[in-house]
């Protein structure tokens, strides 16, 4: 996959990201930080900031009927997908023309018309969730593949072992993703975490795992494209492990008070965008084509801002709507 | 109208059975459920429908949960077999936060038609962990709709109609009636949502669902040969649950007792009391199990198990001291 089509994926990210965080601050109140009335992003908001190689890297070999689960922190999926960024915008704002009409938010955002089938604010929910949408493919002899994104973090909840079981033992078309940037929330996940490491954990639950540098997006592409094909030729199951980090808090008003400075220093050193500009000069890009893409962006951002900023917030009633069919609709 | 004597057991598998031949999307995940399941509600349907729509699961119940949602939001009718309620509390986020939510966080965009089974209700001797009747948590959670299937009857129709709908459905069979027989009319309906009044009195409104509907006519039975006339109603659902026809009787007796097998403190007994109050201001009561585990010795279980006398009991209360509750 063309390193310049994967910077540009990666810089959608990132330019989304640095938007909602920054308009996210005072929006919600934990660790220590107050609401601020005038946030336009509210609630908890886990941002990819510095993890945006292995979304780009992996979606580059998603078709759009493949389908994909995700974590608390899955804008950079869902945009890496192939989500509208207005929509996306919209609904972390809250509004209306949001893609989840305004009743997920940042930790639920889904979009479904490209195979998006959810963020989730419960860490490990995905992946068996994932299973079953790859079970449902199987049967119905259709040819797409699942994605689940995770964390590392959710490698030692229970739902890691039971869905890894479940898609060797049913060998279903199923990419697991552990996006590991080593922070389990504001602790440090090889603290918390036995064993000999996640590949380790996935190869005895039976699914073949390969690591990767998470902020290569480069390695990560070609890891994905090779897995992908096997996974498509009906091999069962596959994982990857990507090492990357993050280069902010565990959401948006985390100011990493328990974090060593050294550590952010390296992560904001070694972020896949920055590599990936290295590189692509490195191989004969010029600045102006880098830039221009930047300049891409940036109209493109500009226009989510407005688009959400325009759309206005869900009328009350809409509380009781899609709820359930039978039985729903009523306050009591 | 064609009625054909069957068990609670056979009236559930013939619902689908039906329900499977009609719809390829009618998928089957659970344990055991290719030898039959444990209460034999699954016989022979692997056999006749294959291993691929019919899925052997390993003792993994959140993963069976979540591979329903995932199955449903891919466009499957699952039917995710979780046992006892007492086992799909292993499956509790699976079932709260992802299959009841997903339709509505997601803005509509999925929906989960999946039918989550999983029986409630005295297990003779099985005690604490595997005798529970925990269908008012469920009740409580918006998102789903919640069916008791009290006879064969119900067991055919609710399941047939739960396997048609758009939504998750809390699924509760009780495991004590999988042997009870009746006749069955599989083209019968009975809208979901609408309770079945056994009989009609004047003087008591008693409410039911699920086993203890038997234990209610029971009574009723002795109340009426004591000269107090009551009603029997068995809800059949909890949510949505038929309003309209409980608040109707206690408009008319002025009284209502609900009789259930769960725990009687925070059990749905006190949501349909206290509705019945609010809107009809008829005196109320409500009979369930006392706020203890169930134990094992049959004299301890005995203790949680309530019968027919235990309702009289109740109802007379209402007699005995006018103007209180009992």
């Amino acid at each position: 996959m063309e390193l310049l089509s994967l910077y540009r994926s990666m810089a959608r990210i990132r330019a989304f990201e640095l938007a909602a965080e920054e308009l996210s601050i005072g929006g919600v109140a934990v660790l220590g930080q107050q609401i601020n009335e005038r946030a336009k992003v509210r609630g908890p908001l886990h941002g990819s900031i510095g993890q945006e190689a292995i979304a780009a890297g992996v979606c580059a070999h998603l078709e759009r009927n493949d389908l994909l689960t995700s974590s608390h922190r899955g804008h950079g999926h869902t945009l890496a997908k192939g989500a509208d960024m207005r929509r996306m915008m919209a609904e972390l704002f809250g509004r209306r023309d949001g893609i989840n009409s305004g009743k997920g938010g940042s930790m639920h955002i889904a979009d479904f018309s490209v195979g998006m089938l959810g963020a989730n604010g419960i860490v490990g929910a995905g992946l068996a969730i994932a299973c079953g949408a790859a079970q449902a493919m199987q049967l119905q002899r259709r040819p797409n593949i699942v994605t689940c994104f995770f964390g590392d973090g959710a490698v030692n909840r229970g739902p890691f072992l039971e869905a890894l079981n479940w898609a060797c033992l049913f060998k279903l078309p199923v990419l697991f993703v552990c996006e590991d940037n080593r922070w389990s929330s504001t602790s440090k996940t090889d603290e918390l975490t036995a064993g000999p490491g996640i590949v380790a954990r996935s190869a005895a639950l039976g699914v073949p795992a390969e690591r990767v540098d998470g902020n290569d997006v480069e390695a990560v592409a070609a890891l994905a494209q090779r897995l992908v094909r096997e996974i498509r030729a009906g091999e069962g199951p596959r994982l990857i492990h990507g090492l990357t980090r993050r280069m902010r808090g565990h959401l948006s008003a985390d100011k990493q008070s328990y974090r060593d400075p050294t550590d952010i220093e390296i992560a904001e050193k070694q972020e896949p965008i920055l590599r990936a500009r290295i590189r692509l000069l490195e191989a004969g890009t010029s600045q102006a084509e880098i830039d221009s893409i930047d300049e891409a962006v940036a109209r493109e951002l500009q226009d989510a801002l407005d688009f959400a900023e325009a759309s206005p917030e869900p009328e009350a009633v809409e509380a009781f709507v899609e709820v359930q069919m039978l039985g729903g609709g009523t306050w009591y | 109208m064609v009625l054909k004597s069957m068990t609670y057991a056979e009236a559930a598998r013939q619902a689908l059975r039906d329900a499977m031949t009609r719809d390829p999307g009618v998928v089957v995940v659970g344990e055991d459920v290719g030898r039959g399941g444990i209460f034999q509600q699954y016989k022979g349907i692997q056999a006749e429908f294959g291993c691929e729509r019919v899925i052997d699961a390993p003792i993994s119940e959140s993963a069976i949960a979540a591979v329903g949602v995932g199955m449903a939001l891919a466009g499957l009718r699952p039917v995710v077999e979780l046992r006892v309620v007492d086992f799909a509390l292993c499956a509790m986020d699976e079932i709260v936060n992802q299959a009841a939510k997903a339709r509505y966080m997601f803005g509509g965009q999925g929906r989960v038609p999946a039918v989550l089974r999983m029986p409630i209700g005295h297990w003779r001797s099985s005690a604490a962990q595997h005798s529970q009747s925990l269908e008012t948590w469920f009740a409580h959670l918006p998102g789903v709709v919640v069916m008791c299937p009290a006879t064969p009857q119900d067991s055919y129709a609710m399941l047939t109609d739960a396997l048609r709908g758009e939504d998750p459905v809390v699924y509760m069979e009780h495991k004590e009636l999988w042997a009870v027989s009746a006749p069955v009319d599989t083209a019968a309906t009975l809208p979901l949502g609408r309770a079945r009044v056994l009989c009609q009195g004047g003087d008591l409104t008693i409410v039911s669902w699920s086993a203890a509907v038997r234990v209610a006519q029971q009574a009723a039975s002795t109340l009426a040969r004591e000269g107090i006339s009551a009603s029997v109603i068995d809800l059949r659902s909890l949510w949505p649950w038929d309003r309209e026809t409980v608040l109707a009787d206690c408009a008319r007796t002025r009284k209502l007792l609900v009789v259930h097998e769960s725990v009687q403190v925070a059990g749905f007994g006190a949501e349909v009391a206290a509705t019945a109050a609010q809107a009809t201001g008829c005196r109320v009561s409500r009979l369930g199990a006392p706020r203890i585990p169930v134990g094992y010795a049959q004299s301890l279980e005995d203790v949680s198990r309530i019968q027919a006398k235990d309702v009289v009991r109740a109802a007379f209360a209402f007699f005995d001291q006018p103007g209180v509750a009992a």
